[in-house]
């Protein structure tokens, strides 16, 4: 087991009243995909969010490579190395392979004002990165990001993370809205990102896709790690019961008969 | 990498924004030269649309590179009349030396682009409502202010011949020198946005300003310095018409808003931002132009003017919908995700 890159210590989350995260620990280490499981509303964007500088910890500690740090926004976050790929990857649909690769990072040839973006470097670069990551039908940096698969453009975003140097990557339902193909695209992306010694943080609904890529699992349940384990110490069954929050698959069809009949208990959570 | 030179094939060609805006034009010149008869593509035609294509031009760029990043700036209104006034009043009512009058027209277009870019940054109000404020209160302060220090509406201005020959002039006897001063911003903000990485920030803030700024981009500092171009060039453009026409009113600029954005949508660029080019804007300025005034050069009456432009924005909205679906979906396989 490799040190760990990021810790959380006695993590605690509220938003004003409403108290999202409790006593979170959680070690997330170099080499490994970490994934978190749990139901809808459980925390589990919220404790990713943490991790990236968009929300603080209302108390508790995050450490990184064992001190303690203050992620206040989304930049320091990706200064320290830690990465978020959003879920339809490429936010610049509208921009070609290579300029939205190099996006705040332009490389630039010439001199003084006359200074140009270098789009041949640009587009190589690119290419090449995505390349590496086993994408091999992207072959010209002049296309633009919006006529990418889904799968395609998650695995530019990553690929691009890994080259300025990402050391966490942090993927938030990266294959929700994938088809069986395009999602083990991104599974090997996520394992290729392991091998080459990032740390991954992975949300996902599915055991088989956490079960694929996952070294280290933990299940929130109501905003506390109800249970953290590690690859092969769990079947895939006790790991579907844990990710419906705990309860046996066969209490939840029973308790979904139970909703037809009266409409008396809570709603179902809508997803996030 | 498999194809050398990728810009060069047809397809290529297709893919580009200014693709749709090119074939407007040609379409509206082709229909002028019919029924507009020599005198159109004549020097004095050409010289009447190109003179209004200039001006215009020079404000449509800046217009259309704050859609690009996702703003947009309807105060240019009473910015024209507000540099004319400005200069006039300073350099004519006041008889001082013209570089002063040009200089505090600039720097008020500079002054109220800053207020513009610092109330949009600052408060998050959408940019059309912060600009229609501004319109409205540069235009009353203007009428105010031109009053109590004038007494009129409408001031005179007699430039020296350096200025006039620079800002006020008609080359050959017909063509404005405003033409140039065209060109020039055209090529100028053509490298900004296409070569240099300044470009690539307005792309990616038109496409999402978040993950621009989280990127490292100071989306801040780079929206407030576009709204200070755009004051400065609708300033530039009024005080070389107070110099070009000996005289400013306070009302001559409120069609430059609708004539800009439509200059700007027809040549191609998007209205929710992130995409565009300024040689489609260039294009989509000398449409309009030419169809504002070669409608003179026609059979018909010019109030069918409207009617064309009316249809043809409709037209060119519809068409670069479809060009960049294409531009999107070109690849050597199925499927294509929608923007
Ligand atoms: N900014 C906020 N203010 C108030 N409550 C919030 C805020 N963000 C999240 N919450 C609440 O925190 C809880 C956890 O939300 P979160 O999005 O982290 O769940 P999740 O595990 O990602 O769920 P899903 O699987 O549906 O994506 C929810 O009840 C949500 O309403
Ligand atoms: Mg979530």
């Amino acid at each position: 087991m490799t040190a760990s890159i990021v810790s959380l210590k006695g993590v605690n989350k509220s938003f004003g009243p409403i108290d999202v995260l409790h006593d979170i620990n959680l070690e997330v280490r170099a080499g490994e995909v970490l994934c978190l499981l749990g139901d809808n509303g459980a925390g589990k964007s919220t404790l990713i969010r943490l991790l990236s500088g968009v929300h603080q910890p209302t108390s508790g500690e995050i450490l990184m490579d064992g001190a303690p740090v203050r992620l206040t926004t989304p930049r320091e976050a990706a200064d320290r190395g830690i990465a978020t790929v959003h879920q339809f990857g490429g936010t610049f649909p509208l921009m070609s392979i290579g300029r939205s690769f190099f996006v705040g990072v332009e490389p630039t040839k010439g001199w003084g004002p006359f200074k140009v973006f270098d789009r041949k470097f640009a587009n190589e670069v690119a290419v090449k990165a995505v390349q590496s990551f086993g994408i091999t039908r992207i072959t010209d940096g002049d296309r633009l990001v919006g006529g990418l698969s889904g799968g395609e453009r998650q695995s530019l975003a990553i690929a691009r993370a890994v080259h300025f140097g990402a050391r966490v990557l942090i993927l938030d339902e990266p294959t929700a809205a994938l088809g069986v193909k395009q999602a083990a695209h991104v599974l090997r992306i996520v394992n290729e990102a392991k091998r080459r010694g990032l740390a991954v943080v992975f949300i996902t609904h599915q055991v088989m896709h956490a079960m694929a890529v996952g070294d280290h699992f933990a299940v929130l349940i109501r905003g506390a790690v109800a249970s953290d384990f590690r690859k092969g110490e769990k079947t895939r069954e006790e790991i579907t019961d844990l990710m419906a929050g705990g309860e046996t698959m066969a209490t939840l069809e029973a308790s979904i008969e139970g909703y037809m009949a009266s409409h008396d208990g809570h709603p179902p959570s809508p997803a996030h | 990498m498999t194809d050398p030179n990728p810009r060069m094939s047809l397809g290529a060609l297709l893919r580009r924004p200014e693709t749709g805006s090119f074939l407007g034009l040609a379409a509206v010149f082709v229909f002028f030269w019919i029924f507009g008869g020599s005198n159109f593509a004549s020097p004095n035609g050409a010289a009447s649309w190109l003179n209004v294509a200039a001006s215009l031009g020079i404000i449509a760029i800046p217009i259309g590179l704050l859609m690009i990043a996702g703003e947009l700036d309807i105060s240019i209104g009473s910015m024209v009349p507000a540099g004319s006034m400005t200069c006039a009043i300073i350099s004519g009512h006041f008889g001082l030396p013209i570089v002063v009058g040009i200089g505090a027209a600039l720097a008020l277009g500079a002054m109220v682009g800053l207020i513009n870019g610092l109330l949009v940054v600052k408060t998050a109000v959408p940019s059309f409502i912060v600009t229609l404020g501004t319109l409205f209160a540069v235009a009353g302060l203007l009428l105010g202010l031109a009053v109590i220090i004038t007494g009129t509406t409408s001031v005179k201005l007699q430039a020296g011949p350096e200025a006039k020959l620079l800002l006020g002039h008609f080359i050959g006897g017909v063509f404005q020198v405003t033409i140039f001063w065209w060109i020039a911003a055209a090529a100028f903000w053509a490298f900004v946005l296409h070569y240099s990485k300044y470009g690539n920030w307005i792309l990616a803030m038109g496409g999402d300003k978040v993950s621009a700024r989280n990127a490292g981009i100071p989306t801040d500092r780079v929206t407030i310095i576009l709204f200070m171009c755009s004051g400065m060039s609708a300033a530039f453009v009024g005080l070389s018409q107070a110099i070009l026409y000996n005289s400013a009113q306070v009302s001559a600029g409120q069609s430059y808003i609708f004539n800009a954005i439509i200059s700007v949508v027809v040549g191609g660029v998007l209205l929710t931002g992130g995409y565009g080019s300024i040689f489609g804007i260039v294009l989509g300025t000398l449409t309009f132009a030419i169809v504002n005034q070669g409608i003179y050069y026609t059979g018909f009456d010019a109030n069918w003017a409207s009617l064309i432009i009316g249809i043809l924005l409709l037209v060119a909205v519809l068409m670069n919908n479809t060009f960049r679906k294409m531009a999107l979906s070109y690849a050597p396989k199925k499927k294509g995700a929608k923007a």
